[in-house]
Parts: structure tokens; sequence; C-alpha cells
């Protein structure tokens, strides 16, 4: 019985998981692409889960159709709302977060965080 | 370290840390056992004086080395403790993320079932959207209606954090040669090179070398030197393809409020147009008519303008004026009043956006 629900909303389910992916690539890589990578999928986790939590069975998507203005013939407009929102919003932070990658090799000459750490330390020393 | 067992080369727990690192393919270890004496006869070799941080990022062979070594070889008490620290560091993430992945399935275990209507989600604020979406904002497309008129600000909002995002890779990316003051990623790479004599002031480099330096940079970082000019097969299929993307990028702005679509889908598939007429034509043909003077005034232009009308209907709307805005007949593509102005203002600042990203991670300028 404990297990029923995870596989009713299986939408849900798959988005938490990829959530726990890309968290665990953003935690675990130190490769500084990689953690981009890790949060883009966060990013995709999410969306999907507001379209998952948008959807009704065997409803249109809301375009007025024929004049029809029923409650009960169209899917919730207000997720995909949301999904516009976060695509906007992860599109600006992944070009940050490139450039300042960018800057980052420049200067260090490498995308380990460790060794951009290290470096910027003796960069202080000195 | 002490802690370690004898057999934790052939550990499972050995194994599962390697291939979280990627340096191993966790099949082929599993076959290759290494003798235990190899380790001694490797430590004899190895030079003391070693940065043990240097090693957390080489092969594993190295790992395993350090690893191997016996207590009284560890002579560097604050290299152990990094080591430490990041097995510590790994064997903690893996259980925050295993705990928030576990607390997330709990909560959806939790909630209501999927695809029904009678959800919570789908409350009077979506029904009212639904049921009163065409009357009140003209548009066909509901979601259009909503993020364009009911919720215009936060559309507002985003276009500015487009805006925003594209002026900070502008400050962290540009390259600035022309006015000679040397721009911020000059200063630091020669910050870099006179980085063994601190008293050489890096402030008092004249103009005219700050100048050449930035020149150099610029064109080291432009790659038009290094791409094959004038693809004919590239150029032939721009001229098929770009004007079919611009004008079905067009079509996705001016339907956005019929059918799906709108002003960032629109201005992305434009920007991609502007991108792909760039890499077949070059810079050079692209600056005839889009520089970065065109850039500014087209973003400003189109964020203030939206400011405005949006400003001028939400005033009008509180106060219970006439806004005088006709909302047309529905379906009609001059209809549902201001949200066709509104959509070709955000697809111009997306297109711009797009297309200023793309310049600016290519050769720091546009």
């Amino acid at each position: 019985m404990a297990g029923m629900p995870l596989f009713v909303n299986i939408e849900e389910t798959v988005s938490i998981i990829l959530f726990g992916v890309g968290f665990t690539m953003l935690m675990l890589h130190r490769n500084l692409i990689k953690k981009i990578m890790g949060m883009n999928i966060m990013d995709t986790a999410v969306y999907l889960f507001l379209a998952a939590k948008g959807y009704i069975k065997g409803r249109m998507v809301p375009i007025v159709t024929d004049g029809i203005q029923d409650v009960s013939a169209y899917i919730n407009p207000v997720p995909s709302g949301l999904v516009l929102t976060g695509i906007v919003v992860s599109v600006s932070t992944t070009a940050l977060m490139l450039a300042l990658t960018i800057r980052l090799y420049e200067r260090y000459g490498s995308l380990d965080l460790d060794q951009i750490l290290m470096r910027a330390k003796e960069d202080e020393e000195v | 370290m002490s802690r370690q067992r004898d057999d934790y080369e052939n550990s499972r727990w050995r194994k599962f840390r390697s291939w979280i690192d990627g340096e191993v393919d966790p099949l082929a270890s599993g076959i290759m056992i290494q003798p235990p004496k190899a380790p001694i006869e490797k430590r004899i070799e190895k030079p003391k004086t070693e940065n043990p941080v240097t090693l957390q990022s080489e092969s594993i062979q190295d790992k395993d080395r350090e690893w191997n070594q016996t207590p009284e070889e560890k002579k560097d008490p604050e290299g152990r403790g990094i080591r430490w620290f990041c097995r510590f560091y790994q064997v903690m993430s893996v259980f925050l993320c295993l705990s928030i992945i576990f607390v997330l399935l709990w909560t959806i275990a939790y909630l209501p079932a999927f695809g029904n209507a009678g959800n919570p989600d789908n409350n009077e604020v979506s029904a009212r959207y639904i049921e009163q979406g065409l009357k009140e904002t003209g548009a066909v497309n509901i979601v259009t209606g909503m993020i364009l008129d009911y919720r215009a600000f936060d559309t507002f909002g985003e276009s500015c954090v487009l805006f925003i995002a594209s002026c900070c890779v502008l400050v962290l990316l540009r390259i600035d040669a022309a006015d000679g003051k040397g721009s911020f990623r000059d200063t630091k790479n020669r910050a870099k090179k006179t980085k063994g004599d601190p008293e050489n002031n890096i402030m008092a480099e004249p103009e005219a070398v700050r100048t050449v330096i930035a020149r150099k940079r610029l064109e080291e970082a432009d790659d038009r030197l290094y791409e094959p000019k004038n693809d004919v097969i590239l150029q032939k299929c721009a001229c098929v393809l770009v004007p079919l993307i611009f004008v079905f990028g067009i079509y996705i702005v001016l339907n956005g409020h019929l059918s799906p679509g709108g002003g960032f889908s629109g201005g992305a598939v434009l920007g991609s147009g502007l991108i792909f007429y760039l890499n077949a034509f070059g810079f050079k043909k692209t600056e005839a008519f889009f520089t970065e003077k065109i850039y500014r005034r087209l973003t400003l232009c189109a964020l203030t303008f939206y400011c405005m009308a949006k400003s001028y209907s939400f005033f009008t709307g509180a106060n219970h004026l006439k806004s005088g805005i006709p909302l047309g007949t529905p379906g009609a593509i001059l209809s549902s009043g201001l949200i066709l102005p509104l959509n070709i203002c955000v697809g111009l600042v997306v297109a711009c956006t797009m297309y200023a990203f793309y310049a600016l991670f290519r050769k720091g300028g546009m």
C-alpha cells in the first residue's frame, strides 16, 4: 500500500528522481560544467513536476475552441505559465553561470573546483 | 586512515566510490586485483614533498598509493585531514541527496492522484481564467491571456531578468579594444602576468600599451580567424532556411494570442535564425543590420513600451476608468487589446538576448 501512490503519481515520482540525479551531480562533481548540467537537470525536473500537476485526464489544451468556455473542457492554465517563467529564468542563470565559468577558466586554467580554489588561495598569498 | 580495512581495495564501497568519481569502470576493477605487495614498492619511489591535494584530482593509482601508506609515512597531517574531509564530504553528500529524495518521495506518496479533476490545484483561480479569460482579455489562448494580461508584470519581470542576464554576460565576457581603456578581462590577465614582481604597478602602464594588449586579446578570442570562411554549403542552406525561420518566428510571435506560442518561443526561433545567419555569413554581414547599438535601442524600447503600456492599463483598470483599448473580435489577428504589441516586445527582447548571448560567448562582443 505504501508504494502504490508512487506508481499512481508516476510523473511526479520520475520528476523527483530527476531532481535527485541533478542534485547529486551538483554535490559530487568537481567539474563546473558538470555542475551546471546538474543544475539544468534539476530545472527540467521542476518543469515536469509543474506540467504533471496542471494536467487533467481527457481535457484539452487551454485554447478556446468552438466557443466552449467551460471549466470541465480545459486543463489548468496556471502551471503552464509557471513553466514558462521557469524556462526563462533557467536560460538566464545558465548563461550567467557559463560566462562565469569561462572567466574562471581563463584566470586559473582549470574547470576543477578544488584546483580553482587552491590557485585562488595561492594568488591571495602572493 | 587507521580504520581502513585490509581488504579495502576489493570492498564494495571502494568500487562504488571510484564509480561515483567516474574514474574506474566498476566491472573492470572487479576483474583486476592489485597484488598486495605492489604499493610498498611504489611507496619508496614516491617523493614525500608531493602535495597531497593535487593527488585528489589525479589518477586512481595515485590515490591508491596514498591510501596504502603505513601510518609512520604520514608526515603531513594537513594532507590527511584534507583527504579525510573529502571522503567525509562525499559520504555526507550522498547521504544528503538520498535523504532529500526519500523525503520528497514520501511527500509524493501523499499527493492527490495524477490527472484528477478534483485536485486542489484546480481551484477557482484557474476556473476564473478559463471562464472569463476570453471575455476580459480577448485572447483565445488562455495561457497567453493569463501571462500577458492578468499577470503581465510577472512577464515584464521575466523580460527584465533576460535583459539583466545579458548585461551581466556582457560585463563578464566583453573585450573592449576600441576605446583603449582595457576591459576587466585584460586587467586580470595582466595581473596574472605581473604576479612575479608585485611592485610593478598595473595601473602605471601607458594607455597605448593597454590598447595594444586589448587588441591582441580581441584577435585571439575572435575565432573568425580559425574557422572556414564562406562555406558554400552552409551559405546556400542559409539562403533557403533563414527566411523560412524568420517567417515562422514572426508567425509564432504574431499568433501568440490565437495559437500555441507567443513572445518567448517566437523570440527564441528568431534568435536562432539570427545565429544561423551569423554562422553562415560571418560578423561583417550581420553587423550591417544588427550592431550593439541596435541591440541596446531595441531592447530598451521594447522594455519601456511594455512597462508604459501595462502601467497604463493596470492604472485605468484599478481606477475603473475606460482604457480605450479595443479588444476586437476574438480569433482575429488584430484583437485582444495590448497582448499583440506586448508579445512583439517580448519576442524582440528574447531574440536580441539569444543573439547577444551567442555573440558574446563566441567573440566577446557584438
